[in-house]
């Protein structure tokens, strides 16, 4: 007798193949770790490969929306910063408040809650001229309400664009540009002083978990890589499970022609709205797992060009294959990191000096281009060659 | 005309008659020195004469002096004056002679004559004496110094003149501006000192009638002066009821809590006038409560239990029931103590009639001005509208024409501007290397536009989406490669002469001269375009492809090379507004990315595939930023993010533009 995850790891030993690599994935990081195991392996190196795998996590999102479903959108990195928002601004809440209380607890009286309300207040807000905490902190304190955040606010915005743009059946290059008009305005938005998030300075010191000031952040990091990696793994099962359903189909209709699967009596609207929405709160929560890793989230993060990289990375991967989503962003953010980092010897041909941190965009962009030009598969391509050389 | 100069104050006669009737004019004011002397006086004889009281320097002997001084109106009596001023005048002890001295070694000066400035002796510090004007006497030679430069020949002295005047002028200075101005020669001058006098009329006239003359005619002025002015007549402060005398020129009632006016501020104003006690506010309850700990308790209370405000409102007031702290009760607030009294506005101005009709002119100029910055928001529109045309008009040839997406678009706009920054490293005369940087900026443009079709974008005609990622490949590796070779720090592009400057129509609308240019060259681009598609083979092709590929290629049309031209053509446009907006802005590595955006909505908006759209999308991008603007001018940012969201919801309704192509044109 088999149950219906049984059938479906049967027909997608992808996905048993996928899990089984990130677990091994993981525990090498953890052998390697300076925080269980042999330390070959930097904290800092934790969190950047942590933070490469909720990329690959967006990633996924992407190709769902963009391989599978056909919209390319660029605004999911406005998501994927809305939800570290929404974590980020009780982690520093939180943080703050401890603080707080601790430099008011040697005062000649104890405080009473206004006094702290004020200090915390002025120490975050102070940097934008205020002392008042903006309505939208109101529940900052609370975890849980601000982690159901995290899914609620990107998921409703998607939602009502998504309702807005797919109603008017707006689709193709206005739609992207529609989306890319959606995150600037979100980006422009917290730009300023008065948004309440900041504005430019952004929301710092995220690595700093509250009431775990006496766990270092190398364990700290790797906690985070094992959830960021839990996270893909579930995002990975959950992005096959509608792929290689008739959902899946139906999108992939969607994608190579609207009109007719329209035609054929499915609610287009209806499906495109799911897989919108859906993706939006997959890169939200990658955002959520990203930021604390990264310490500091401000709105230069959720400019355009960010959510064009992730069309790039899941390009170059290859659409219309999770995987290739995934090997897009790991490669390309590894690399980025690699060349930016200066990591990669500079080239010196006589009069030729390439110095990669100046050049590594212009490599990435024109291979971008090849990419587009003759490999639109991308990356992924590359399995489809091998096995048709093994069926020959 | 000689009349005139019979004035004591003044002479701008040149003529010899006319200087000495002026001579004659100053022996009749009755200086007893000069009476006693019975001959023209001399600086030299007019100082000699009052050396004493030169030395002691008091405002009571001074003014026959100075006025003595002034009426010479020779150059060395007035630099005498201002020495005398400065401090910079000395006497010999010896005999009371003055000199202005000069410091030399071991504490020695050397003195120098007051008229011819030549050298006289060195003398040791001991034997001579600093002359030390007190500061009521240091005024008085300098308002006489102002009058004397009023009637200055030197026209640059006269202005001068009348701008110190207008930072500092008292009553005794109007009759003579007034004088001055009758005979002021220059009418530039003459409009600057009746504006002055003007102000000053508004300010010291002796009659209310005149005063309020003043300040009708200053309503037709716009100026943030004359603005400034009239506020400084309706200067007013807010005061109790019952401290103001019935003759005080009333304002009106306040209300405590009003704009400008919190229940504090009256609070306070009871408190000045011994109405009330303050009221300890609870900062500085809570340190008192501080002070008072003894043992770990404030009275009967723990410290740890004063946590909420509640309990430490308790505490206090057992503080105050053992008299260790201000009184202080619960319900004690302010606003209700304040209730009771009246509180009124009251002009520093007496003269009812005068703040009235300031009042009045206000109101009229605030009319005015409100009614010059919508002119001022409406030009500012147009000329933002006039640069998203010129930023978007070629991306609407390459999207709209050819439904492909140019992310790159941006990247031809900076290179079109680094074109013109080269080409001004090597013409140096600003007009030529504008004039060689258009064409310039068109070819390479036009050639990377030519070069981007034939290598990416003609692979790419089926798959749009796919063109707007390979072209935005292509962006970021132009943005990097031009910040390789140029540098991050942003360039300049200096426009010609001629182009700077504004042309101001009053004080509140003004607009410079190269948005004016980038008006009139989009309006060019635009009538040009609308030539080129509609009245030229070429135009009529690249219509014929736009609507059906297929049908025009089988009447003889190659849709590949009309393609290809189009794209040149739209790239080139792209290259030319670079050098416009490189102009008005500075030319960056970035500079492209700056515009992508709003060139996209314009297109969007106005409706693809239509330059009347282009248009229209660009007027109301621009208005509507600007318009969002004018609500909320202290944040762009705001307005920024209103205008897409606005453009958004727009989008519903309109989806395909403001200007929709119909029928099969259309397509999809």
């Amino acid at each position: 007798m088999q149950g219906p995850l049984t059938q479906f790891l049967m027909k997608n030993p992808s996905v048993l193949i996928f899990l089984g690599l990130l677990s091994a994935f993981t525990m090498f990081a953890a052998i390697g770790s300076e925080a269980f195991g042999i330390g070959f392996i930097s904290t800092s190196m934790i969190k950047t490969l942590g933070k490469t795998l909720c990329f690959c996590l967006i990633a996924i999102a992407m190709d769902l929306v963009w391989g599978y479903c056909g919209i390319l959108s660029l605004g999911h990195f406005a998501f994927f910063g809305l939800g570290g928002y929404m974590i980020g601004m009780w982690l520093m809440y939180e943080r703050t408040r401890l603080i707080v209380e601790n430099s008011m607890a040697n005062a000649a009286l104890p405080p009473t809650p206004e006094e702290i309300q004020e200090a915390i207040g002025t120490q975050i807000f102070g940097v934008v001229g205020g002392a008042e905490i903006p309505v939208i902190w109101s529940f900052a304190h609370s975890l849980p309400i601000q982690l159901a955040f995290v899914v609620l606010v990107p998921g409703l915005l998607a939602l009502i664009f998504g309702w807005l743009a797919f109603r008017s059946r707006v689709t193709g290059v206005y739609l992207s540009i529609l989306t890319q008009a959606m995150t600037l305005a979100l980006a422009l938005y917290l730009f300023q002083n008065d948004s309440g998030l900041r504005g430019n300075n952004g929301l710092s010191g995220l690595q700093n978990i509250p009431g775990l000031d006496h766990v270092p952040q190398s364990h700290i990091s790797l906690y985070f890589l094992l959830a960021s990696a839990f996270a893909l793994g579930l995002g990975f099962v959950i992005a096959k499970l509608i792929v290689e359903n008739k959902m899946g189909n139906v999108i992939m209709g969607i994608r190579d022609n609207e009109a007719r699967v329209r035609f054929l009596g499915y609610h287009v609207e209806t499906y495109k709205l799911f897989i919108f929405t859906l993706t939006a709160i997959m890169a939200a929560i990658a955002g959520a797992i990203y930021y604390p890793q990264a310490g500091i989230i401000n709105p230069a993060e959720i400019a355009p060009i960010a959510s064009i990289y992730l069309a790039v990375w899941v390009a170059i991967g290859g659409r219309g294959r999770i995987y290739g989503a995934v090997i897009g962003a790991a490669l390309v953010s590894m690399l980025s990191s690699l060349f930016t980092g200066g990591q990669i010897p500079n080239i010196e041909w006589g009069p030729i000096n390439i110095v990669w941190v100046d050049w590594w965009l212009v490599l990435l962009g024109v291979s971008f281009v090849a990419v587009t030009l003759y490999a639109p598969k991308g990356i992924g391509g590359l399995f489809d060659i091998i096995k048709l050389e093994r069926n020959k | 005309m000689k009349g005139r100069v019979l004035c004591p104050f003044i002479c701008l006669e040149t003529n010899v008659i006319s200087r000495l009737f002026f001579l004659l004019a100053c022996l009749v004011i009755a200086l007893p020195t000069q009476a006693q002397e019975g001959a023209a006086p001399s600086l030299k004889s007019i100082i000699a004469q009052n050396a004493p009281d030169i030395i002691k320097g008091s405002v009571r002997t001074a003014p026959p002096i100075i006025e003595a001084l002034v009426d010479l109106d020779e150059p060395e009596a007035l630099r005498f004056l201002s020495l005398w001023q400065e401090k910079s005048l000395w006497y010999r002890k010896a005999d009371d002679q003055i000199f202005i001295a000069e410091e030399r070694e071991d504490r020695t000066y050397e003195l120098f004559d007051i008229a011819t400035l030549a050298p006289v002796e060195t003398l040791p510090k001991k034997q001579i004496k600093q002359i030390k004007p007190n500061s009521g006497l240091r005024a008085l030679i300098d308002e006489a110094l102002v009058i004397s430069r009023l009637k200055n020949d030197d026209i640059a002295v006269r202005q001068e003149a009348v701008s110190s005047l207008s930072r500092l002028a008292n009553e005794q200075h109007l009759a003579p501006l007034r004088a001055a101005i009758e005979v002021e020669p220059n009418q530039d001058l003459k409009a600057e000192m009746e504006r002055l006098e003007r102000f000053m009329t508004i300010q010291f006239g002796t009659s209310s009638e005149e005063r309020v003359e003043a300040i009708q005619k200053a309503s037709e002025d716009l100026s943030i002066e004359t603005r400034a002015n009239l506020n400084r007549i309706i200067s007013s402060n807010i005061a109790l009821r019952e401290s103001v005398g019935d003759d005080a020129n009333i304002a009106r009632q306040v209300m405590p809590g009003e704009e400008d006016f919190s229940i504090e501020d009256a609070y306070q104003l009871l408190i000045n006038n011994d109405l009330a006690e303050p009221i300890p506010t609870a900062s500085e309850r809570t340190q008192i409560l501080i002070d008072n700990i003894g043992e770990g308790k404030v009275g009967q209370f723990t410290i740890h239990n004063l946590d909420t405000q509640k309990n430490r409102d308790a505490a206090y007031l057992a503080l105050v029931a053992e008299g260790k702290a201000p009184f202080w009760s619960p319900g004690l607030s302010a606003d209700i103590l304040v209730e009771q009294f009246e509180f009124v506005e009251v002009y520093d101005e007496a003269n009812a009639q005068v703040t009235a009709a300031a009042e009045a002119a206000l109101k009229e100029i605030e009319t005015r001005v409100a009614m010059s910055e919508f002119m001022d928001v409406l030009l500012d529109a147009i000329s933002l509208a006039s640069i998203y045309f010129l930023a978007a008009i070629g991306l609407a040839i390459t999207f709209g024409v050819m439904r492909v997406i140019n992310m790159a678009h941006g990247e031809f706009i900076m290179m079109g501007a680094y074109t013109g920054f080269v080409v001004q490293q090597f013409i140096t005369n600003y007009t030529l290397s504008i004039i060689i940087a258009i064409p310039l900026a068109f070819a390479v443009t036009f050639l990377a536009g030519v070069a981007l079709e034939r290598l990416v974008i003609r692979h790419l005609y089926h798959r749009p989406l796919e063109t707007l990622l390979a072209t935005f490949g292509i962006s970021i590796a132009l943005q990097q490669l031009a910040k390789n070779i140029f540098g991050t720090q942003a360039r300049p592009l200096t426009a010609p002469e001629w182009l700077d400057g504004a042309l101001v129509i009053n004080d509140v609308i003004s607009i410079s001269w190269i948005r004016i240019a980038i008006f009139g060259l989009s309006i060019l681009f635009f009538v040009v375009l609308l030539f080129v598609l509609n009245k030229t083979r070429f135009g009529l092709e690249t219509r014929a492809v736009t609507q059906n590929r297929q049908m025009a290629a089988s009447m003889g049309i190659n849709p590949n090379f009309i393609n290809m031209l189009t794209f040149g053509l739209g790239s080139g446009i792209a290259g030319i507004a670079g050098v416009a907006i490189g102009l008005y802005a500075k030319v960056t590595s970035e500079m492209g990315s700056d515009y992508i955006v709003q060139s996209f909505m314009t297109v969007v908006v106005g409706g693809v595939g239509n330059i009347f759209g282009t248009l229209a999308g660009a007027v109301m991008i621009g208005f509507l930023q600007k318009g969002i603007e004018w609500f909320n001018p202290a944040n762009t940012l705001a307005a920024q993010t209103y205008m897409i969201i606005f453009i958004i919801i727009f989008i519903q309704f309109r989806p395909r533009g403001i200007i929709a192509l119909k029928g099969r044109a259309a397509g999809d």
